[in-house]
């Protein structure tokens, strides 16, 4: 059912936990559907230079998680809103086409995140995007 | 250390016993004729399936006649509610089922619906027992059918069939129970429990897969649903499946012989896997109820752990189990029967189905045991919803 690069990073996932007084958090996703995703940056000069996460939910869930903290230390914060769920289900060798909706939030996390640390650290608010309607299953 | 192979995943399908397998071959290469053919090769065949008719029969008391043979647990539930909807549509259009029924009864029903037929669909308690009272309320002038499972796929839950039969019968109604996860674990008795039509199939008790049966009472009327030459009293139109119906009846031979000490192994893996389970791991519960269940049934769920995960992190460690939770399954709602228990959402993805058989040993169970509480533990790491608390 799933491929061997998500059956990896589900069962050692990488940057799982909390980062204190982060720079910014994201969360989404909603029990109800079984998936729910907290995903923590540090940022210095715009440079994410951590990011952790934890995530209640399937296999897909967790690895796709894994993968976007993978994707996403060391970028620019410009540069990691632009990655896309589609990029995440690519590098990890492919998703389950039930899952490509309902597990793989992390990408709108992540960019939740970083609209936070634009409103905590710079005072500003701008436009992500993320995708509610798969959040509300 | 050695990866095991263990299998708990015994409500979903069995092993076949080897004496089955050895039963039915000599049907594929030997006996090989067509039931309905007037040369020696078709009267072996016709023997045989009617040797394996009484040993299904006397698995749940019924006399032969009252048995036919079917592809399947779902197609026996098919034939059983439709032909007594259709067969009724004149008389009444209400049919009585449980909120936790197995889908090949849940979506049956959910189909007459569309076709103008009106469903009750009857809660259960906390702990999975449908409540026989609100059954009971919920019969009208034009009630022409009452399903309800004998025990839960899930869940495990023994259901009161024998209240149930009593009330259908006082009320004249045609009673159906889906057997298939009771067979070869507990007593299943269509006379001592009212019972008017009752579903079994192969595959759940070392049987082969796409083998059922369906007890018809002496009496009920049914209109078939499949059409053609008129085999199974004109219910089961097809050319009978020997082979598998040989393997059906050993299958059956052997549960009844051995019904109450095959049931007594389980019940003490159920019980060591249960207590073992709940006192290794915090946060962790037993859906269900604590004894009126299946002897080869535990369904677990441990706070802030998503079932799937679990499953598949087992799976890695050499275990085969189960969870109802939504994202191992096609659909995106978690287990309609947890739900139905009154479990949040939350919860209800978490559940861990792990089932046992005959070939199942302590040694499996305790190594069960030595695994799980370190899984759990991981992905509790991960969880938010744990972390959170
Ligand atoms: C309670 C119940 N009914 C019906 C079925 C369907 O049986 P089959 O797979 O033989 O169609 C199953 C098995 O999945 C079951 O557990």
């Amino acid at each position: 059912m799933y491929s061997p690069v998500v059956m990896d990073h589900f069962k050692n996932p990488r940057n799982v936990g909390v980062i204190e007084n982060p720079d910014g958090v994201g969360t989404v996703g909603n029990p109800v559907c079984g998936d729910l995703m907290t995903v923590y940056i540090k940022v210095e000069n715009d440079i994410i230079v951590d990011v952790k996460f934890q995530t209640f939910g399937c296999a897909a869930a967790i690895a796709t998680s894994s993968m976007i903290t993978e994707m996403a230390k060391g970028k620019h914060v410009d540069e990691a809103l632009k990655i896309t769920r589609q990029n995440v289900a690519d590098n990890l060798g492919g998703l389950p086409p039930v899952k490509m909706h309902c597990s793989n939030l992390a990408a709108d996390a992540l960019h939740l995140a970083i609209k936070d640390y634009y409103k905590k650290r710079k005072g500003v608010d701008i436009e992500v995007e993320v995708h509610p309607e798969d959040h509300t299953h | 250390m050695v990866k095991p192979r263990i299998y708990f995943d015994n409500s979903a399908t069995t092993m076949v016993a080897p004496e089955v397998v050895e039963a039915m071959l000599p049907y594929y290469t030997q006996y090989y004729g067509n039931a309905s053919s007037l040369h020696t090769f078709g009267q072996e065949a016709k023997k045989a399936l009617e040797e394996s008719r009484a040993k299904v029969a006397a698995l749940i008391n019924a006399q032969p006649d009252e048995i036919i043979f079917t592809g399947g647990g779902t197609e026996s539930d098919n034939i059983a509610i439709k032909g007594i909807a259709y067969r009724n549509r004149t008389k009444g259009k209400h049919i009585i089922t449980s909120s936790i029924e197995h889908p090949a009864v849940l979506e049956t029903c959910r189909a007459l619906e569309k076709e103008g037929f009106e469903l009750t669909y009857v809660r259960v308690s906390s702990e999975g027992i449908v409540d026989t009272q609100e059954l009971e309320r919920s019969i009208r002038k034009d009630t022409i059918l009452i399903t309800v499972m004998h025990s839960n796929n899930e869940i495990g839950t023994i259901q009161p069939v024998e209240e149930i039969g009593e009330i259908a019968a006082r009320h004249g109604i045609p009673f159906h129970t889906d057997a298939v996860q009771s067979a070869g674990k507990i007593k299943i008795d269509v006379k001592a429990q009212h019972i008017d039509l009752l579903t079994l199939t192969a595959h759940k008790i070392h049987g082969p897969k796409g083998v059922g049966a369906l007890y018809i009472r002496k009496g009920i009327q049914l209109q078939p649903i499949i059409h053609g030459g008129g085999h199974e009293k004109g219910l089961r139109s097809s050319t009978e499946n020997v082979a598998g119906v040989v393997g059906f009846g050993k299958a059956c031979e052997i549960a009844a012989t051995n019904l109450e000490a095959n049931a007594d192994h389980m019940r003490k893996l159920r019980e060591r896997a249960i207590e073992g389970v709940l006192a290794s791991i915090e946060a962790s519960y037993l859906n269900g109820h604590r004894t009126q269940r299946l002897p080869n049934n535990a369904n677990f769920r441990f706070t802030g752990i998503e079932g799937e995960s679990l499953v598949l992190m087992l799976d890695e460690a050499g275990f085969a189990t189960s969870t109802g939770s939504a994202c191992s399954s096609h659909k995106l709602q978690p287990s309609h029967v947890l739900m139905a228990l009154g479990l949040r959402h939350e919860e209800a993805h978490g559940s861990l189905r792990v089932t046992f058989s005959r070939y199942n040993t302590e040694a499996e169970v305790d190594l069960f045991l030595q695994t799980l509480p370190g899984i759990v533990g991981e992905l509790r790491k991960i969880s938010p919803l744990w972390n959170r608390r």
